[in-house]
């Protein structure tokens, strides 16, 4: 992975609305090849964190730096990296059409295109559905789509808001062996979610936020064993963190 | 009702007997008025999702003033357009008054802020749920235009429909700038105009039966071609 953008450095990232911080003073980093997942209650900052980290909105203080990145910057940069989610949001194109699209601004060369567009879509299952206008799909092929989509140009790191939320299983199993086959090729993963069940089958390392700080970080299996603060066991417990 | 009559009887003669000067007539009011929605459409698309998706100081009063404008009288316009055409004006030199190409000029300018006004609203519509898609993917400028313009193609081709239905039933303009000259730049709604002051009512009326057919056809083939296509919008 010499080539990784990564490894990815959050430096006391600090994102306030209105004076009120949402996110304070949370320093992480995120290792070439590696499986991050973001745990914590719902209004604890996991996806204003996921998306201070992608860049899709700037922190008001602190810094995020890309070490591998060897200077790269804009546009090049976000070629490396994709993000998935929440609700899958398909071009009004047809399936193979949405690939391509992803792929052009990816920067993929014409001669890649079409290799990789095949790649994609039979790796999502969803080669003989390529001419299918892609919003007439279930929502779980939305979604296999949308990753497949994500992950169509090799991106040395994909940020996932919780992508399967509201799948049924069969979906969910499919979307979870999709990222685990591109983690295993190098892609870094980082991954909000709210299934605990997940979270222990995909995580390599934990990040614990609540209120809006990062509380935990830790390998997975130590944290699911013991974790250290109050609020990721009563989290982890079942019960109600406010 | 023995002129209703009569005009239904006429209207379907006129057509039927393949009457010359009604399909001159025809021809020139889609010529002149697809010829003006054309070029409102590109002017008024690109600048509508251009300022659909940028942010800068006065935004939003230069929204409400494309919105208003959606409202020029035909008359004002067609007067503009005459002291800017007229042999004294600025542009007298050209010799376009009293030509098809003056009567596309006004009804371009009365049609592009219909069309960027509504591109506007559409493409402001989709790059809300597109926004944070598109910039993960890094698409920006010219692309980002691209993308929303292609993907609310279907809803554009309404808003065309808006800008041709304003263009085709307008009569103030075209009769300022054109001059209803027969074989030259008689339109249909200045024929009609011309019939009912003469009090040929039911030619009148005959010639309004044929323009809403046309209008209809139109408006029935571009929702055909958006229908067919357009299964996979909004769902």
């Amino acid at each position: 992975m010499s080539d990784s953008v990564l490894p990815l450095s959050a430096l006391n990232l600090r994102y306030e609305v209105n004076g009120a911080p949402l996110i304070d003073d949370i320093s992480m980093t995120v290792a070439p090849g590696s499986f991050t997942v973001v745990l914590g209650p719902n209004g604890a900052g996991k996806s204003l964190l996921l998306r201070l980290l992608h860049g899709l909105i700037t922190p008001t203080s602190g810094r995020i730096d890309w070490a591998g990145s060897g200077g790269l910057r804009g546009r090049t940069l976000r070629q490396r990296q994709a993000m998935v989610f929440q609700r899958p949001v398909l071009l009004r194109r047809s399936v193979e059409a949405n690939v391509r699209y992803a792929l052009k601004w990816q920067g993929a060369k014409p001669a890649e295109l079409q290799e990789a567009c095949e790649f994609a879509l039979q790796r999502a299952g969803l080669a003989d559905r390529r001419r299918v206008p892609a919003r007439l799909l279930s929502f779980g092929e939305q979604q296999r789509l949308v990753v497949a989509r994500a992950l169509a140009g090799k991106p040395d790191i994909l940020f996932l808001d919780e992508p399967t939320a509201s799948l049924d299983p069969s979906s969910v199993q499919r979307i979870e062996a999709l990222l685990v086959d591109a983690n295993k090729a190098g892609t870094a993963m980082v991954l909000v979610t709210h299934d605990i069940g997940q979270a222990r089958r995909l995580g390599q390392n934990i990040v614990f936020v609540h209120r809006g700080r990062l509380v935990e970080n830790e390998a997975a299996e130590p944290f699911f064993s013991s974790p250290q603060s109050g609020a990721a066991r009563a989290y982890l417990g079942g019960e109600i963190v406010v | 009702m023995g002129d209703i009559q009569a005009a239904f009887s006429l209207a379907a003669n006129l057509i039927l007997t393949g009457d010359r000067d009604l399909f001159e007539i025809v021809g020139l009011s889609l010529s002149v008025s697809m010829t003006a929605v054309a070029v409102a459409c590109a002017i008024g698309m690109t600048t509508g999702a251009a300022i659909a998706v940028t942010r800068f100081p006065g935004r939003g009063m230069i929204v409400i003033l494309l919105n208003a404008l959606m409202g020029l009288p035909p008359v004002v316009v067609g007067l503009a357009v005459y002291l800017v055409l007229s042999r004294a004006g600025p542009l007298g030199v050209l010799g376009l008054l009293y030509t098809p190409t003056a009567m596309i000029i006004a009804q371009a300018i009365l049609v592009t802020p219909v069309v960027a006004a509504l591109t506007r609203q559409v493409v402001d519509d989709l790059h809300r749920e597109y926004d944070e898609a598109l910039k993960s993917l890094g698409v920006r400028g010219i692309g980002l235009v691209r993308t929303l313009l292609w993907d609310a193609r279907y809803s554009l081709i309404t808003v065309a429909l808006a800008g041709f239905g304003r263009a085709v039933a307008e009569v103030g303009a075209v009769i300022i700038v054109g001059g209803n000259i027969d074989h030259l730049t008689r339109t249909m709604t200045t024929a009609i105009a011309l019939e009912t002051s003469k009090g040929n009512l039911a030619l009148a009326l005959a010639l309004g039966i044929v323009l809403v057919g046309i209008s209809l056809a139109v408006n029935g083939a571009l929702s055909g071609v958006g229908g067919v296509a357009g299964r996979s919008r909004n769902v």
